[in-house]
């Protein structure tokens, strides 16, 4: 079966690039771009990580295949913040010392940057909201709100 | 993933044209979040596979000469949930959205897909029967329109052929004397399938029901009306009492199984309680 010809926007780079017609864009990411931030943790749409941005919104690229990226912007957590100048995400995820085994953390990153950029104040509920759809086996749940929190600016326990 | 081969049109006609010339073993794929995982366990074995997402129409949102409202069958759960006027007139129906999945999943999946998929427990099926949509359908014959509250035949089928597409959900105008809840109820909040969800719209007039919609999912192989709950409200002033009466009624046409997520008493016991929620929301909604 003939490969496609993928065209997509990918961290600010345009890229083009071979699939299968059945590689998911979680697939071509990590097997044709070399970027393996993104993780399979299901395949199923469970887990959380393998979220990344598409048009900016957060969704998990196990379930989209590589070829409805065509034309569009794919943010993954190697576009999130670089060494030295890292997101404020990044920056408190490391301060409060958040990952343990550090699976779930790029999903749960993206998750959480997607929810701020959407509302830039959430309180306590919204976050725990917005980091719904990211499991982590390590039971990192309060120090991920906590840094969150401080990311946002926003007090935590607040709620409205 | 087993192989197949990959088709991109750009517009209905061109799918439908191609939906045509493939025949069966050919499989529409919108967000995917219910079509990926059953091409991943083997469940569907399709040798092509349709994407629908170069099709713009299909994601569009329009009010019908400022009535109604039309919405494209690949409009997604997240657009329902927060877009204004679906907010604003259509309140179930962006509820229902808000409930399906994660953020990740609700940024993928489609009303469409939703219906087409078929489960007994579809969460954005209940407030579309409940607001008296119908589906837009087309194929090589042209377009047909079908009530959603006949659009389901059986668990995982609907009065779709093989070589016809859903391209919108027409909703009828709602009034401003109308309002409209869901829920379900699932042991997780979120990423968890419905145990019963019911959405109900009251329409009042005079102080008195003009019209009532009451619409169960889960507790049948399709998501159903009850209509003898509906008939109980409409022409009496809506109380407390006669809201128990019909989530009494609302049980008759509830023919619930046991399995791993919930007893038949059990989901018997949550239409009750759920038709006299949503009910007791929808008055509230149209009294305000
Ligand atoms: C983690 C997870 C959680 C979920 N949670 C929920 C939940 O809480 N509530 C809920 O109701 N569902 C839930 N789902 C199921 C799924 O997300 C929804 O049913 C979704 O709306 C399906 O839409 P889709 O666009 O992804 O459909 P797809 O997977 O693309 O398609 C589904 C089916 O519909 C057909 N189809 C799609 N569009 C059309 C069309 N226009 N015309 C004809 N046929 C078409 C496809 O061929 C396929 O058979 C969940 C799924 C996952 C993975
Ligand atoms: S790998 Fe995509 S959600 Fe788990
Ligand atoms: S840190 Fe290990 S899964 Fe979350």
């Amino acid at each position: 079966m003939a490969k496609h010809a993928l065209s997509c926007t990918v961290n600010d780079e345009p890229v083009e690039v071979l699939v299968q017609p059945w590689d998911t864009l979680l697939d071509a990411l990590r097997e044709r771009m070399g970027l393996t931030g993104p993780k399979e943790g299901c395949g199923t749409g469970d887990c959380g990580a393998c979220t990344v941005h598409f048009d900016g919104k957060p969704i998990a690229s196990c379930l989209l295949l590589a070829m409805q990226a065509r034309g569009h912007e794919v943010r993954t957590i190697e576009g999130l913040g670089k060494p030295g100048a890292l997101h404020p995400l990044q920056e408190a995820f490391v301060k409060h010392g958040v990952p343990q085994c550090g699976f779930c953390i790029p999903g749960v990153l993206m998750a959480a940057a997607a929810l701020l950029t959407e509302n830039p104040r959430p309180t306590e509920e919204e976050i725990r909201y917005g980091i719904a759809g990211n499991l982590c086996r390590c039971t990192g749940y309060t120090k991920m709100l906590a840094a969150i929190t401080e990311a946002a600016g926003a007090t935590a326990g607040r709620r409205s | 993933m087993r192989r197949f081969e990959l088709l991109l049109p750009q517009s209905v006609d061109e799918c439908v044209r191609t939906l045509a010339q493939q025949g069966p073993e050919t499989k529409l794929l919108a967000g995917g979040t219910d079509l990926l995982p059953q091409l991943k366990n083997g469940l569907l074995k399709p040798a092509r596979v349709i994407d629908l997402s170069g099709v713009a129409q299909l994601r569009a949102i329009e009010s019908a000469n400022g009535q109604g409202l039309r919405i494209g069958s690949a409009v997604t759960a997240r657009t329902l949930e927060l877009d204004r006027t679906v907010q604003g007139r259509y309140l179930s129906l962006a509820e229902s959205g808000a409930l399906v999945g994660s953020v990740q999943v609700r940024n993928l999946a489609t009303l469409g897909g939703n219906l087409c998929n078929a489960a007994p427990s579809a969460d954005m099926a209940p407030p579309l029967l409940a607001l008296d949509a119908e589906a837009i359908i087309v194929g090589p014959k042209g377009e047909r329109r079908v009530p959603v509250a006949t659009f389901f035949t059986g668990v995982r089928k609907t009065v779709l052929a093989p070589d016809e597409l859903l391209v919108e959900l027409a909703l009828p105008a709602t009034g401003p004397n109308s309002g409209g809840n869901y829920l379900r109820h699932t042991p997780r909040r979120e990423l968890d399938i419905a145990v019963v969800g019911v959405a109900s719209q009251l329409t009042l007039a005079n102080g008195v029901c003009a019209k009532a919609r009451i619409a169960l999912a889960a507790v049948a192989p399709v998501p159903l009306r009850a209509t003898g709950a509906e008939r109980a409200l409409e022409g009496q002033r809506v109380t407390p009492e006669l809201i128990a009466r019909a989530a009494d009624l609302a049980l008759e046409v509830a023919r619930p199984i046991s399995d791993q997520r919930g007893s038949a008493d059990f989901r018997r016991h949550l239409v009750r309680v759920l038709t006299r929620r949503t009910l007791t929301t929808a008055l509230a909604r149209a009294s305000a």
